[in-house]
């Protein structure tokens, strides 16, 4: 009697959180089944049918003619290259919070802790937005370079394709470097201050001990933001990039993400954008159990 | 000996001093970057129309005047798609709390039926995502597009916040759940007068973290929407910012004859529309901020620990 009373309830605390799996299913689960696009031909607004088989053709349409295999190029160059700057820079955040912490002067160090984290809460829109007012011809550094003399005619920085990785990585470090640091000023706060008392009495000086202490004791948080960003080295997302994006600067902005977008938005690839953004989502999942097993090896503790 | 030992202390205290004032130059001038962009554009919407379309305006306001603000109602599309960014706001932001609070509390019930094998079926989606295309047939196969509901349901359940919520709920003692099972309360009544009243902090923190996202949400507007009546502020910023120009031409020749009364300095330009509703869209994040801060880093520091 009690046993089936219990498993009565064990039955109905699941019924209650059944509409919620069912909502995930059908939003997270439910789309995995569009994959099978990618081996028909399917162009909306055509209905899709099964009668379309086309096997394997559009991973090989990615590569199979020399036009669209530079394209393909092109665009994994320029994931690379933006995914490749922010890894070999992502130390910015580390050195960032362990400088704030060396200022004593705490109403300074909160209010550039506020300001610097802000720009992490506006959206690339508004970003976008920013740099169009102060890069236009009549913005302000145009203004400020004509005032100065440098230049006489406005220059055009948002359609130029000169510099895009870096103007890219620029933009998203003014975004995100307040933001990441936050992380390390915690694991810092963290550190056994009679370590730093200890060393301060056997004569060390500051940058000893930030070398000594500092950097060690938080090296291992490091090690799996850095692990985390790699696995997702495909994935720069879309926003910043579309938002950015212009006809002038399309070669150099177009990273994977952007480029999925464009193929099936664009020009109504559907098929080859699914082939593509599969490809994707297999190499991630792999690249993220990669860097999971080797966050394991260095830290003794995966993340997933 | 001991002058040695001065000096080494002398020494040591120039370098500090030296990288100390180094530090506060850098951060000085990080934080200026940082906030002076937004400082810009709005010194920008409250001068002289005329001078901020030259780009006259730098540091310091001229010709003050607030018409700009007064005027963004005749922006076409701008009112309504501020009800849409504010109903998404408010809507989403109420409902994936509160179902964030009540799953992040059902997984912590260890009599529930194959517990583990759901709380790993939500949580397996955070690493996995089926693309653009697929999600986009998706909400059109179930109407989705061109409708409000977009804005509110695919965000609902969150990984992430159930997370958050499940940890701290873990964290609070058990006895008081226990002890008001033992006066007869169910599971629902439980949660309800027990759990919900003290997980307050922590949805504190989902709420904001939801509120931005669902303010700042772009991506979804853009796929699904064609209708420009479900438009949000994002997307019509975005819009006004690439057709800067027909903008001004449409908004000289809406005003007509008004235009040309109106004195130069008030009268609407691309430029100053553009700002305008940048400092609009803007404004709720700048005042939100510096308050919810604290949650901000809560949140996540837990979601650091456990995600």
């Amino acid at each position: 009697m009690m046993n089936n009373k219990k498993k009565l309830r064990s039955y109905r605390e699941f019924l209650y959180i059944l509409p919620f799996l069912i909502l995930v299913a059908v939003f997270s689960y439910y789309p995995l089944y569009g994959w099978i696009y990618a081996f028909f031909d399917y162009r909306p607004p055509r209905p899709f049918s099964f009668d379309d088989f086309q096997g394997l053709k559009w991973f090989k349409y990615l590569v199979d003619n020399p036009i669209r295999l530079e394209q393909t190029l092109l665009v994994m160059r320029n994931t690379f290259a933006m995914s490749g700057l922010s890894i070999l820079t992502s130390w910015l955040p580390m050195i960032f919070a362990i400088f704030l912490n060396e200022i004593k002067c705490m109403p300074f160090r909160k209010a550039v802790q506020t300001i610097t984290t802000l720009p992490n809460f506006v959206s690339w829109v508004l970003v976008f937005s920013i740099a169009y007012n102060l890069l236009s011809s009549n913005g302000m550094a145009n203004s400020m370079l004509m005032k100065v003399g440098i230049i006489d005619q406005p220059i055009l920085f948002l359609q130029s394709s000169k510099h895009v990785w870096s103007t890219m990585w620029l933009w998203g470090t003014w975004k995100s470097l307040g933001w990441s640091a936050i992380m390390y000023i915690a694991a810092i706060s963290g550190i056994d201050e009679e370590l730093y008392e200890a060393a301060r009495v056997d004569g060390a000086t500051r940058m000893q001990l930030i070398w000594h202490i500092t950097i060690p004791s938080i090296l291992p948080t490091y090690t799996v933001l850095l692990m985390l960003s790699i696995s997702n080295f495909l994935s720069n997302g879309m926003e910043q990039y579309f938002v950015f994006q212009n006809s002038f600067n399309k070669e150099a902005i177009q990273v994977l993400d952007l480029y999925v977008y464009n193929l099936a938005m664009g020009s109504g690839s559907y098929s080859v954008s699914t082939a593509l953004s599969m490809l994707k989502s297999v190499v991630s999942i792999v690249l993220l159990c990669v860097a999971n097993k080797l966050a394991k090896l260095v830290r003794g503790e995966s993340f997933m | 000996m001991k002058e040695k030992s001065r000096k080494v202390k002398m020494k040591r205290s120039v370098g500090d001093y030296a990288i100390s004032v180094i530090t506060y130059i850098v951060y000085a001038l990080f934080a200026l970057v940082c906030a002076y962009p937004f400082y810009y554009i709005f010194v920008n919407t409250i001068s002289a129309n005329d001078l901020s379309d030259k780009g006259k305006i730098l540091f310091w306001p001229q010709g003050v005047h607030f018409t700009n603000y007064v005027n963004a109602i005749q922006i076409p599309g701008l009112l309504q798609a501020a009800k849409i960014s504010v109903a998404r706001t408010f809507i989403g932001t109420a409902l994936t709390v509160l179902m964030a609070a009540f799953l992040g509390y059902m997984f912590t019930r260890e009599t529930m039926w194959k517990r583990k094998l759901w709380y790993r079926f939500i949580i397996l989606t955070m690493y996995f995502n089926a693309g653009i295309i697929p999600w986009y047939i998706t909400m059109r196969n179930l109407h989705l597009t061109n409708n409000f509901l977009a804005y509110v349901l695919p965000a609902l359940v969150s990984p992430f916040n159930v997370i958050l919520v499940k940890t701290y709920v873990e964290s609070t003692p058990r006895e008081l759940q226990d002890a008001a099972e033992i006066d007869g309360a169910g599971t629902l009544r439980v949660f309800a007068s027990v759990v919900l009243p003290i997980i307050k902090p922590i949805l504190a923190t989902v709420a904001i973290f939801t509120a931005v996202g669902q303010w700042n949400s772009f991506q979804d507007t853009l796929l699904l929407m064609t209708d420009t009546k479900l438009h949000t502020l994002q997307f019509v910023l975005y819009q006004y910012i690439n057709q800067a120009n027909s903008l001004a031409s449409l908004l000289t020749s809406n005003a007509g004859s008004d235009a040309i009364q109106q004195a130069l300095s008030t009268a609407q330009t691309a430029t100053s529309v553009r700002m305008t509703v940048t400092i609009i869209v803007v404004t709720p994040i700048l005042l939100v901020y510096p308050f919810f801060q604290r949650f901000f880093v809560k949140g996540i520091m837990i979601g650091a620990v456990k995600g």
